[in-house]
């Protein structure tokens, strides 16, 4: 009896958790008449590819899906290259008012992005760099920093020091026993870095919605926003559906894959932080 | 071979490129608007910034659309964290039971996290769209609502709207932490209560509860912050409306300088606020920073 009580209350949770996104899918799989069809049918009547196709030939959406894979994994690797680098300092070379310098990195990422907008809006127009990868990955880069310095030296850490005493005795710099002992031992939390970074760089919307503001720059969250295009009336609800399913996709597959790396990310940012 | 630099400075340089991009993004952007906020630069004086002292504040205290947004922003807020507080704590104790597809299970939960928040918000649009909208029907067929409502176009029911739609997102996000502080709870606690014969929301009251307080703390400290600054959300869901009802601090800011193209007042709101915001974070960090295994 109290088994089934638990299997019922696990699977609201899921219903609950999936059930914006299953509308968003059987939406996009129907045809324009069904999706105004009232009331609204729970399964599509008729299944259409029709709003994937408008997605790719109307609007430059794999353009956008591109744009947002190369700037997310562009500032992945570098953020999660200069995490390891702080990282190592902080954790192993004990480099005085480190903890002073983890501490403001902390502080900084607990406000919002809105507080630095307009000053890297600025910045942007000025060095000529709108529309330019970079004005997206430089911030998102520095955004994600203080988290992944955080994981990153939690887990350096936990290296036995005696294999670096061993890897000085044989003759390495201390940058070869990051590179090629530290690094390698950490491959698992590197990747769980690498993982959170880039959801969060895929997400974020603020500065895409204004540094990125051409077709040709456009990431796929700022993509989607302009797609509601002409007045409240006429929505394009199936092309919307289908790209929120295209644009989300790639992240439930990571999520399906990761979970357990995910939360063991996320709980030892937020336990050490 | 050249002689070694000290652990020192060889530190510094590794560290050097994290500091360079994190003054970059974080440090400049204050100085540059708390100077800006001392200075008119608007349509008025051809975008040329003019020394204006401390004007744009006296202005900010006068401005009832500030403290509208201001306490539209703390009605989310409490509503949004504390709700999500609620239910990350039930899906957390759920989740921290053993049952037969907890990982799918868990990874299901996470998510309406990992997906971006702007293009779900759009989603949700579809999901309250008061004609075709899935939120009515479901309520109609239900017999909870007896006709169609327009929940985007109402000020209670945008509010109502945005805030579901938040908490839809973010209650994993709460989960993880608190799943980890339950984690941390040793067994043989429990084991004693159970000896004493504690029953089961008992223990949970006076065991878990306390035990979770530092884990919640953070959560809360974290959460609130995000949703002090919301923007995404309700930009691409209400932008603000109707009529301003839902307009959070951010919306505001981020038309007052895109919009309205006012910088040195919109610095000053910037300014304002994160001086609001960091005394929001020092009450909450407070008791968390005097607890004992908290940070």
């Amino acid at each position: 009896m109290k088994r089934t009580g638990l299997c019922m209350l696990v699977a609201l949770v899921v219903a609950f958790c999936l059930a914006p996104f299953a509308w968003q899918v059987v939406t996009s799989l129907k045809s324009s008449e069904e999706i105004i069809q009232m009331p609204p049918t729970y399964v599509p009547d008729s299944v259409t590819a029709e709003h994937y196709r408008a997605l790719f030939v109307r609007k430059p959406f794999g353009r956008y899906l591109w744009n947002s894979f190369f700037v997310s994994a562009v500032s992945t690797f570098v953020c999660v290259g200069v995490s390891a680098m702080a990282a190592y300092a902080i954790a192993r070379l004990r480099v005085k008012g480190s903890t002073l310098i983890l501490a403001g990195l902390v502080a900084v990422s607990l406000f919002p992005p809105i507080v630095f907008f307009f000053p890297l809006y600025e910045l942007v127009r000025v060095l000529g760099l709108t529309n330019h990868p970079l004005s997206l990955i430089v911030p998102y880069v520095a955004f994600n920093l203080p988290f992944t310095i955080l994981i990153l030296s939690a887990f350096f850490r936990t290296v036995p020091p005696d294999i670096e005493e061993a890897a000085k005795v044989d003759g390495f710099s201390r940058w070869q026993i990051l590179t090629h002992i530290i690094v390698p031992l950490s491959a698992p939390a590197l990747a769980t870095t690498a993982i959170l970074v880039f959801i969060f760089c895929w997400n974020e919307f603020l500065f895409a919605l204004s540094f990125a503001q051409a077709d040709e720059a456009k990431t796929v969250t700022a993509g989607i926003a302009s797609l509601s295009g002409g007045s409240q009336f006429e929505i394009p609800w199936g092309p919307i559906s289908a790209s929120v399913v295209v644009s989300t996709l790639p992240l439930i597959v990571l999520v399906l894959l990761f979970q357990r790396r995910i939360i063991q990310g996320l709980t030892s940012g937020a336990a050490k932080g | 071979m050249k002689r070694e630099m000290s652990n020192q400075t060889f530190g510094m340089v590794m560290l050097s490129p994290a500091m360079l991009f994190v003054a970059c993004v974080a440090v400049w952007p204050l100085i540059r608007t708390l100077w800006l906020s001392l200075y008119t630069q608007n349509l008025a004086t051809g975008l040329e910034p003019e020394f204006a002292g401390m004007a744009n504040y006296v202005r900010v205290m006068g401005d009832g659309r500030f403290l509208h947004t201001l306490r539209v922003t703390a009605m989310f807020t409490v509503w949004a964290v504390s709700l999500e507080l609620v239910l990350g704590l039930g899906f957390a104790v759920l989740m921290n039971r053993t049952f037969r597809g907890r990982g799918f299970a868990r990874a299901v939960t996470l998510i309406p996290w990992a997906m971006p928040t702007a293009v779900l918000a759009l989603a949700w649009v579809w999901i309250f769209n008061d004609q075709f909208g899935i939120f009515n029907d479901l309520l109609l067929r239900t017999g909870l609502l007896d006709k169609p409502v327009a929940w985007l176009g109402n000020t209670g029911t945008a509010m109502f709207s945005l805030i579901f739609a938040d908490v839809w997102k973010t209650t994993p996000f709460m989960m993880i932490i608190l799943l980890a502080g339950l984690q941390n709870i040793s067994a043989e606690l429990y084991e004693a209560a159970a000896i004493d014969g504690s029953g089961a929301w008992n223990t949970f009251f006076r065991i878990t509860l306390p035990m979770l307080v530092p884990a919640i703390f953070l959560a809360v400290l974290f959460r609130t912050l995000q949703s002090l600054g919301i923007f995404d959300l309700v930009y691409v869901m209400t932008g603000g409306g109707p009529g301003g009802a839902t307009e959070t601090v951010g919306v505001y800011t981020y038309g007052t300088f895109l919009r309205y193209l006012d910088f040195g007042y919109g610095a000053a709101l910037v300014m304002t606020t994160f001086v609001l915001m960091a005394l929001v974070a020092a009450a909450i960090y407070w008791p968390l920073s005097r607890m004992k295994g908290g940070l």
